[in-house]
């Protein structure tokens, strides 16, 4: 049977595959790839003339049907609803069959509402708790932004496939409109999330008794995780957004993944080309600048990962930049949660920050900013945040597609004044076609995005230590990026190529199931005589029952032959035990031809002729008429209706084997 | 040898031959024996020993080595040959057998402890240095020593393998010595036996298959050549040099590094290199065969050559363009550059080669692009130099590391994912192409190169050190745009340039790692240096907020930082730079520079920005500059009361610099020299101008001077000396000593001078009359004081009877403990 692999995402590091692995079927990570929501409106905190007011679009024909949807703005068109979601594939495999969902980290779980709510899926989904309670978070805050932006419209009629046609691009390039889906609901959120049962790292789990899966620190983020798949002969290494980088997370387990027969490796960085150190130091520059000028800085970001290095860097940074006196703002409807459970999470974070907690001190300097007032958070722009905010500043504020949360009101707020600047650290998205909408734009754009995930001389270097037979990866990684096409290593390097995928693929990954654990019952075992054939091999005959149930195997002492009994009524179970016939003995060993021959002469056996073929040997005995076909696994005597011969010839072939 | 030496010495001697008296220091021995050297440099060794008899019994007990540490007896050897250096001396010591004892093959060779390194690199440095007379050549012969050697040379020491190579030099050159004079030399088969005999170890070494074998050969030969320069070479030459070019027909070359030493070193013998036989046809060949590596150095020695056939120098410069010429016909750059592709073995080599791994790829470019920057600075540098070609070949070298090439061939792509990010090469190219800018280059080539600059100091990729060397190779070219041009104002290109790098010089001084802030500062200085003086970089300069970010990083947490930013304020400052005019808070914070800068030398912790402060004054004060002119009493009296507390000493240094230069300058206010003036020497004699020594004692200047000259730190001392020295040559050179209690205060500031040397440096001077303070300046010994501080501190200890004596108390202390213990 073969190992399938279904592909429900197309992107590289919001992965969603499906594996059907024994007779189990466990999807991997189900990551929301949100880029879609770049072709909407951004959903303004504070009425927006500028937004309200933006001209219908319409056809070149003149046609305005669609000038309610569609509005136009410095050129590009945009629709005009709440934003919605390129959700994975529902189509290739029948969700509802899904046994498992495995999480590696928070950002790949943001389809989920998606996949536990409405496909019926009855399975578990295993995550760790750092995974669960930041990817709560971050769906929260989805939630917030957009339902406190009650829209009445939702666009549809664009969605029409000959009315799709006729759109500008990126609009009319959008693939599989139809499908996208606005944002699900916190009740839906809560519903998902409690079918997550928590699991630690090296923790083994057991499915149905076919296959064990184990979470393995990947270094990425607080709880993400490595999956191992494995069984008792094949083993599936799932790498999905890792780091070898020191920042905050524990590192990344290598050793375990060891002997894999396949490797599939999602979540490399998106920005190959740039070091996450350069884009760190680029960054304090230029929000040191700005600041130095009396200009606000604006950092669209997620309420967790990178944001909490960042605030590390700054911590040491704006002492020596003489900006101590400059309030950094973080506005999110989680900041406060999200802030507190970075410094909880002890066991989850690297060495250093661990070793903190025994001081005691809080692992992560930004409770020292918050101490000393440097740091301030607020859960939106309304309320306290109003009263203290003091320019010039810096705020950190989602959503970072620029569509909706506070960054949207920040945007219009300081875009028209070129002393301000806006810095892009999160690589999800395009920062000019999450810019398109503010057109024309005064504030400065600084685009630092800064990715710690695997590069390319990294993947290179984990392949060769980890020694995987096959890798599977999305197709992205088998070219170099369409940008940088002379960049030969920007791509996965190995032998033997790595397998690619693409959405809606399905892939039947190259290996084959060939063994099978068996066990055998004791005294089944008592009763076996081994006979030594070879110095240190020996062999015996087993006669036994195969006992199959939860994927497990057992040999059990097959039933005595049971007396014919009188009555009618027979056991159920020995109508199940197949009668046991008298067992010939099994034969082995290999028959010289030499020697034959001479056997066959000395039996009066003359005109014989040897022919060698492709595996083995054909011995003609013209006179006869007869042909012995002597190969490795078998052996034919194939002689005319004469028994008698054939009996004498097969008495002579025994000669030469041995019996047990 | 002093007498209290003499003394000590028997003592010594008993406690080295006394194996329960280890000696605990290895230096101690060491240090003895260039005593011993020293000593035996100016006396007759033979009377030394027969002086002291103690060092022969000393010698002669070694003999029974199973009593004796290997320290001791590695020294015994050494020692030992250090007096049979001498012809007297050896026969004296030959006839007590000791030399056979301690040398034979009775002797060292047979201890135990012969198995220890030292004692081998002992025996072989005795025979070393007794292998300089006739009477030692025989002795060697005789006692089967050169057989050893021969063995020696492939010792598992590193140390003994390459002084038993010298050693056969040395009896080579010892056996042929005497044989130049005159007559011809004879072919090597006529040659004495102990020369013939290395000589045709040599040659079989050479035709060893084991590679180890060849290399001892080849560095005996590169030594040979290298040291002498006797007519009997070109002999070994021509019987050898065929030996060695048969070296080349092997594959692989064994030690293609020793190789390669010793066809430079016999290229530049000036007996070998004009001789019939000489190196060119081989050095040809060994060009040729050997892997590009390999062939750099050679080539790169063969070029410095300083007669050399010009043949052999195309064919040397086309083996160190090679991999340049190969990276730009990969990346098409230049289809057919004039020079650099038409050299002989310039297409020889392609990307494979090149491209066989990547640290073969990164560690070849960094050596040739050294090369060609070590060629472009010496006066052998080949002409016409391929300044065009180069430039385009280190641009595109820099441009395949920051991954902006855009290849068109599939070699060129390799080369870019091979070069991508390397920050080796790129630090090698950007230094070499700092030293093309001493090239003429058109137009165009300028435009690429300021492009390239621009593109590493922006580059959020560009590492700490790769930011260093842009910047190093960004001033350079910016100086040479100012040749190109003609004048000394920058070219309209460099201006346009700059335009761009001060937004990019703006970000790096903000840039979160110190290194690179400290770069940029100094960058800054060196800029304002150069061209502050001129009103388009001056316009440049203040449109942009650099100066303003200067001043910021003054208050840098890191030292290093703040003393470049006090360096750069400095300079800007004194260039009137600090701040654009039109802002009134900028002219304040000008005003307050001073201030600021006095703030950091009384209370900045690390002594790095104390140091640039003073510096900085000093410039000021030479310079004339107006804050500090207004007042420079004023200035002068809070520096040095800041100064006179400060813990570093090179603070304290420069002060004493600032209190010469505000003293030259006093001196020169008070007596006008007039060039033209015909006046006789001694009408120039100077006498004091009264008010002149008013001002010094008004000030603390001489509490400051005084306090320096008994300072513990002796660079201080030597600095305070000197200046009085000046000071009392300008004021009171005539005067004698009867002079010297003239003044009414001067007995009091006699005793307080008496304490402090004494070392309490509590008592103030007090008030200071100038005719008190002449009186002190011709009463102190300030000559004898020079001399006293030009010696290093610890010349009382570096003695060598304080030598002996340490040794001894070692071992009486040892005794002691010994004691305690029972």
């Amino acid at each position: 049977m073969k190992i399938r692999l279904y592909c429900l995402s197309g992107h590289p590091t919001l992965p969603c595959n499906v594996l059907k692995f024994k007779s189990t079927t466990i999807m991997l990570d189900c990551g929301l790839d949100m880029t879609s929501t770049l072709n909407f409106l951004p959903l303004p905190l504070v009425q927006s003339p500028r937004l309200s007011n933006l001209p219908g679009w319409s056809l070149k024909d003149g046609s305005v049907f669609l000038d309610k949807e569609l509005k136009e703005c410095s050129g590009h068109v945009f629709v005009d609803s709440v934003p919605e979601f390129c959700l994975p594939e529902t189509e290739l495999i029948d969700l509802s069959t899904v046994d498992v969902i495995l999480i590696s980290n928070y950002h790949c779980m943001m389809a989920l509402p998606y996949i536990t709510e409405h496909t019926g899926f009855t399975g578990t989904v295993y995550a760790t708790e750092p995974t669960v309670q930041i990817g709560r978070l971050l769906m929260e805050e989805l939630v917030n932004f957009i339902e406190r932006v009650p829209k009445a419209q939702s666009a549809s009629l664009w969605k029409n496939k000959d009315v799709q046609r006729l759109l500008p691009s990126p609009l009319k390039d959008a693939v599989e409109v139809t499908t996208w889906r606005r944002c699900y609901t916190m009740q839906e959120v809560n519903s998902a999330l409690s079918k997550i049962q928590l699991v630690g790292y090296s923790q083994k789990i057991e499915l149905f008794g076919a296959v064990q899966v184990t979470p393995l620190s990947s270094g990425y983020a607080l709880g993400s995780s490595n999956w191992i798949i494995q069984s008792h002969y094949e083993k599936v290494s799932y790498v999905s957004g890792s780091s070898l980088l020191t920042t905050h997370p524990q590192p990344m387990d290598q050793a375990s993944l060891k002997n894999s027969d396949v490797l599939l490796l999602t979540g490399l960085t998106q920005i190959p080309t740039a070091n996450p150190d350069g884009m760190v130091g680029e960054f304090c520059s230029n929000l040191a600048l700005t600041v130095r000028n009396g200009g606000n800085v604006l950092v669209p970001c997620y309420p967790s990962g990178v944001i909490y290095d960042l605030l590390e860097c700054l911590y040491q940074y704006i002492d020596s930049a003489g900006l101590s006196s400059i309030p950094f703002y973080f506005i999110s409807p989680v900041a406060n949660s999200s802030l507190e459970f970075s410094q909880i999470f002890a066991e989850w974070l690297c060495h250093n920050k661990q070793s903190k907690v025994y001081l005691p001190e809080p692992p992560f300097p930004h409770a020292e900013l918050i101490q000393t007032n440097k740091l301030k958070h607020y859960p939106s722009i309304h309320g306290d945040f109003s009263n203290d905010f003091r320019q010039p500043c810096v705020v950190f504020t989602g959503h970072p597609s620029l569509r909706c949360g506070d960054v949207v009101h920040f945007m219009e707020l300081w875009g028209k004044s070129s002393l301000n600047t806006v810095i892009f650290t999160e690589p999800d998205f395009s920062y000019l076609e999450a810019l398109a909408p503010y057109q024309p734009l005064a504030m400065k754009c600084v685009y630092c995005p800064i990715d710690t995930r695997l590069n390319f001389i990294q993947v290179s270097k984990l392949l060769k230590e980890v020694q995987p037979l096959h890798v599977v990866c999305p197709e992205q990684y088998t070219q170099p990026p369409p940008a940088q096409s002379h960049r030969m290593d920007l791509m996965i390097d190995c032998q033997p190529p790595a397998m690619s995928y693409r959405r809606a693929e399905v892939l039947a990954l190259p290996f084959k199931r060939r063994y099978e654990k068996i066990e055998i019952m004791p005294e089944l075992a008592d009763s076996l005589v081994p006979m030594e054939i070879k110095p240190g091999i020996s062999l015996a005959t087993v006669s036994a029952v195969l006992h199959t149930k939860d994927n497990k195997h057992i040999l059990q002492p097959p039933p005595r032959p049971t007396q014919p009994t009188s009555s009618k009524k027979r056991k159920r179970v020995s109508e199940d035990v197949p009668d046991c016939k008298v067992l010939k003995p099994l034969l082995s060993g290999s028959i010289p031809v030499e020697q034959f021959v001479q056997t066959l002469e000395k039996h009066g056996f003359s005109d014989i002729k040897v022919e060698d073929t492709a595996k083995g040997h054909i011995v003609l005995l013209q006179e006869a008429e007869t042909l012995i076909q002597l190969e490795e696994d078998s052996t034919h005597i194939i002689c005319d209706n004469d028994e008698t011969l054939r009996v004498r010839l097969r008495d002579l072939v025994l000669k030469f084997l041995q019996k047990f | 040898m002093d007498p209290e030496c003499s003394r000590l010495l028997p003592a010594l001697c008993a406690v080295l031959a006394d194996p329960r008296q280890p000696v605990a220091d290895d230096t101690c021995l060491e240090k003895l024996l260039d005593w011993f050297k020293t000593v035996t440099e100016t006396e007759s060794s033979l009377q030394l020993l027969q002086d002291h008899p103690c060092l022969v019994e000393l010698l002669s007990h070694v003999l029974k080595p199973q009593d004796v540490s290997p320290r001791v007896l590695s020294f015994a050897l050494r020692l030992a040959g250090a007096f049979a250096a001498q012809e007297d001396c050896f026969q004296y010591l030959q006839q007590g057998d000791l030399l056979l004892g301690l040398f034979g093959e009775a002797g060292a060779l047979g201890w135990s402890a012969w198995s220890i390194p030292s004692v081998r690199s002992g025996w072989i440095q005795g025979l070393c240095a007794l292998a300089h007379h006739p009477s030692a050549l025989h002795f060697l012969a005789d006692s089967g020593a050169v057989d050893t050697v021969f063995s020696l040379q492939g010792d598992p020491s590193l140390f003994v393998a390459s002084a038993a190579s010298q050693l056969l030099v040395y009896i080579l050159a010892l056996s042929m010595q005497g044989r130049d004079a005159g007559s011809p030399i004879p072919e090597v088969a006529a040659w004495p036996v102990c020369a013939q005999k290395i000589v045709s170890h040599v040659q079989e070494s050479l035709h060893s298959t084991a590679a180890p074998q060849v290399t001892q050969a080849l560095n005996v030969l590169t030594t040979t050549f290298g040291r002498c320069r006797s007519p009997w070479m070109e002999v070994l030459w021509g019987q050898l040099s065929p030996l060695v070019a048969s070296l080349l027909k092997r594959d692989p070359i064994p030690a293609a590094h020793s190789l390669v030493d010793l066809l430079l070193s016999v290229a530049r013998s000036p007996v070998l290199s004009s001789a019939a036989c000489g190196p060119w046809e081989i050095l040809a060949q060994t060009l040729h065969r050997l892997s590009p590596t390999q062939a750099g150095p050679l080539a790169l020695g063969t070029l410095k050559l300083q007669r050399c056939p010009q043949e052999l120098r195309t064919q040397a410069f086309g083996i160190l363009l090679q991999p340049l010429a190969c990276i730009l016909k990969a990346t098409a750059q230049a289809p057919g550059p004039p020079g650099l592709l038409d050299g002989t073995a310039g297409g020889s080599m392609t990307v494979d080669t090149l491209l066989s791994s990547k640290s073969a790829c990164v560690g070849l470019l960094c050596q040739t692009l050294a090369h060609l920057e070590e060629l472009q600075t010496l006066p052998q540098c080949p002409s016409p130099w391929p300044q065009e070609p180069l430039l385009d070949a280190a641009v595109i070298i820099l441009r395949l590391c920051d991954g902006s090439a855009d290849p068109s061939s599939s070699g060129a792509g390799r080369l870019c994912g091979t070069l991508a990010g390397c920050i080796r090469v790129q630090r090698a190219a950007l230094d070499f192409l700092g030293t093309l800018s001493q090239g003429m280059s058109p137009q165009e080539s300028m435009l690429q190169v300021f492009a390239i600059l621009l593109k590493n100091l922006e580059s959020p990729e560009s590492s700490p050190t790769v930011l260093k060397k842009a910047f190093q190779a960004t001033l350079r070219w910016l100086q040479s745009s100012v040749k190109t041009s003609g004048c000394s104002d920058l070219s309209p290109d460099a201006l346009l340039f700059l335009g761009e790098l001060f937004p990019v010089l703006q970000k790096r001084l903000c840039s979160p790692c110190w290194e690179v802030r400290d770069s940029a500062l100094e960058f800054l200085t060196h800029l304002s240096q150069h061209w502050g003086g001129q009103a388009d970089f001056r316009e440049e300069l203040q449109s942009s907020e650099v100066p303003m970010l200067a001043c910021q990083l003054l208050q840098d947490p890191e030292s290093y930082v703040r003393a470049s930013a006090v360096a750069a304020t400095g300079q800007l400052f004194s260039r009137g730079l600090q701040a654009t005019p039109t802002s009134s808070e900028n002219l304040q914070a000008q005003q307050g520079l001073l201030m600021d800068l006095m703030y950091i030398l009384s209370t900045d912790s690390e002594g790095f920005p104390r140091r640039a402060v003073l510096q900085v004054f000093t410039q000021w004060l030479r310079d004339g500059h107006a804050d500090v002119a207004r007042d420079t009493e004023w200035f002068v009296t809070t520096v040095l009361q800041a100064v006179s507390r400060d813990l570093d000493w090179e603070v304290r240094v420069q002060g004493l610099e600032l209190v010469q230069v505000f003293l030259t300058q006093t001196l020169g206010r008070f007596r006008p020299r007039c060039p033209y003036a015909v006046t006789l020497p001694e009408a120039t004699s100077p006498t004091p101008h009264p008010e002149f020594l008013r001002t010094l004692c008004r000030l603390p200047l001489f509490e400051f001077v005084f306090r320096a000259l008994f300072d513990c730190d002796r660079p201080v001392a030597q600095k305070a000396c000197d200046l009085l020295l000046f000071l009392r040559d300008e004021t009171a050179p005539s005067s004698g000593p009867q002079e010297t209690r003239d003044g009414p205060n001067s007995a009091s500031v006699e005793v307080a001078l008496q304490r402090w040397q004494e070392g309490e440096q509590g008592q103030p001077l007090g008030d200071l009359e100038p005719e008190a303070m002449l009186a002190l300046l011709r009463s102190l010994d300030l000559e004898g004081l020079q001399g006293k501080l030009a010696k290093s501190s610890d010349h009382i200890e570096k003695s060598p009877q304080s030598l002996l004596q340490d040794m001894l108390a070692t071992v009486g202390m040892l005794e002691e403990n010994e004691a305690d213990c029972y």
